[in-house]
């Protein structure tokens, strides 16, 4: 198994160099705050790699969730705060593909929930929700893992592709209408690049 | 901080920007004084704006009132972060704490105002929808 603290470092990373493109995204149609925001969420996340590769996956999502939670000082902070706390709570301490399928469809829930959110809304969700579900289709085949990450990666670059196209009803793009169209969604962006990720991380295991 | 047993109900206002918050603050303080326990927090706690759940958390304690808290927000994440913050309360405090759709600085004024002569926390969180 990876590491957490290890895999979270590597997301912070990779939020750190794309910081710009997530700040660039979000004043087109938001507030321009999402790269930051995200960037001083995961930066603390990453400080305590040490600390969170000593707990097991599950509690250390929560842990890392929790600080999201109170560093980040924008929405996302409550919304991927949110998707690791609970979804940490359902992935366990020895998470099989089929717990991780569970784990994100638990915190996709979660996210849900806190956002108010639906499918089409033009948000993250528009990345999580087809991972979701083509990780689940591809647990449900028996698919090997090598398939199972190929699928998943293409469907979060789809879903993202998909928020170009789409009115924002969430958030400060939805007081843009129709100018909202055009852009792709920063938080999809983000959502998309963190399943990338973790996608890599999980394909590189020996 | 958590034994004010005003008889009163609580206002937060919540802002992404610390000058906003404090305005609304001062207005609300300019008309009804030391009646109506008032807490204000903004800025993402590390100098920017945003909004800080720990800092609303402790706004939440510091206008706390037995009465019940009516929080003020700006705009959505401001929201989300109140919803975060009045889940680090015990249970049981929970539902004595209600985030008001209004405006900010209107629904704030609104609010104290009505909080000041007692009115309950529905009476409140009313004063503060109808604002507008």
């Amino acid at each position: 198994m990876i590491n957490p603290g290890t895999l979270l470092q590597t997301l912070a990373q990779v939020i750190r160099d794309n910081a710009d493109e997530l700040t660039d995204l979000d004043q087109a149609i938001g507030d321009g705050d999402h790269g930051v925001n995200m960037r001083r969420g995961f930066d603390a996340v990453a400080e305590m790699a040490d600390e969170l590769n000593a707990l097991d996956p599950g509690s250390a999502l929560q842990k890392a969730g929790m600080t999201l939670v109170m560093k980040v000082g924008g929405a996302s902070g409550p919304l991927y705060g949110s998707l690791l706390m609970t979804g940490g709570k359902s992935l366990g301490s020895d998470p099989g593909v089929n717990d991780m399928a569970a784990a994100l469809r638990s915190g996709i829930d979660a996210v849900c929930r806190r956002g108010k959110a639906e499918p089409g809304d033009k948000t993250m969700l528009d990345v999580l929700l087809p991972v979701s579900k083509t990780l689940e289709a591809c647990v449900a085949n028996g698919d090997d893992p090598a398939v199972t990450l190929a699928a998943v990666r293409q469907a979060g670059s789809q879903g993202l592709e998909s928020t170009r196209d789409m009115l924002a009803r969430k958030g400060r793009a939805s007081f843009l209408g129709e100018r909202s169209i055009g852009h792709l969604d920063p938080g999809a962006r983000s959502a998309q690049l963190i399943i990338e990720a973790v996608c890599q991380a999980l394909g590189a295991k020996p | 901080m958590t034994d004010n047993h005003s008889s009163n109900v609580g206002i937060v206002i919540v802002s992404h920007s610390p000058l906003v918050a404090r305005g609304a603050a001062d207005m609300v303080h300019q008309m009804v004084g030391e009646s109506v326990p008032l807490a204000w927090c903004g800025g993402n706690g590390a100098g920017g704006l945003g909004t800080d759940v720990a800092g609303i958390h402790e706004g939440i304690e510091k206008a706390w009132s037995t009465r019940g808290v009516a929080v003020l927000v700006d705009l959505g994440g401001a929201e989300m972060n109140t919803e975060m913050a009045i889940e680090l309360l015990e249970a049981s405090r929970r539902p004595m704490v209600t985030i008001c759709n209004a405006a900010i600085v209107e629904g704030a004024v609104m609010a104290a105002t009505e909080a000041s002569i007692g009115s309950d926390l529905p009476t409140v969180v009313s004063a503060a929808e109808d604002a507008i």
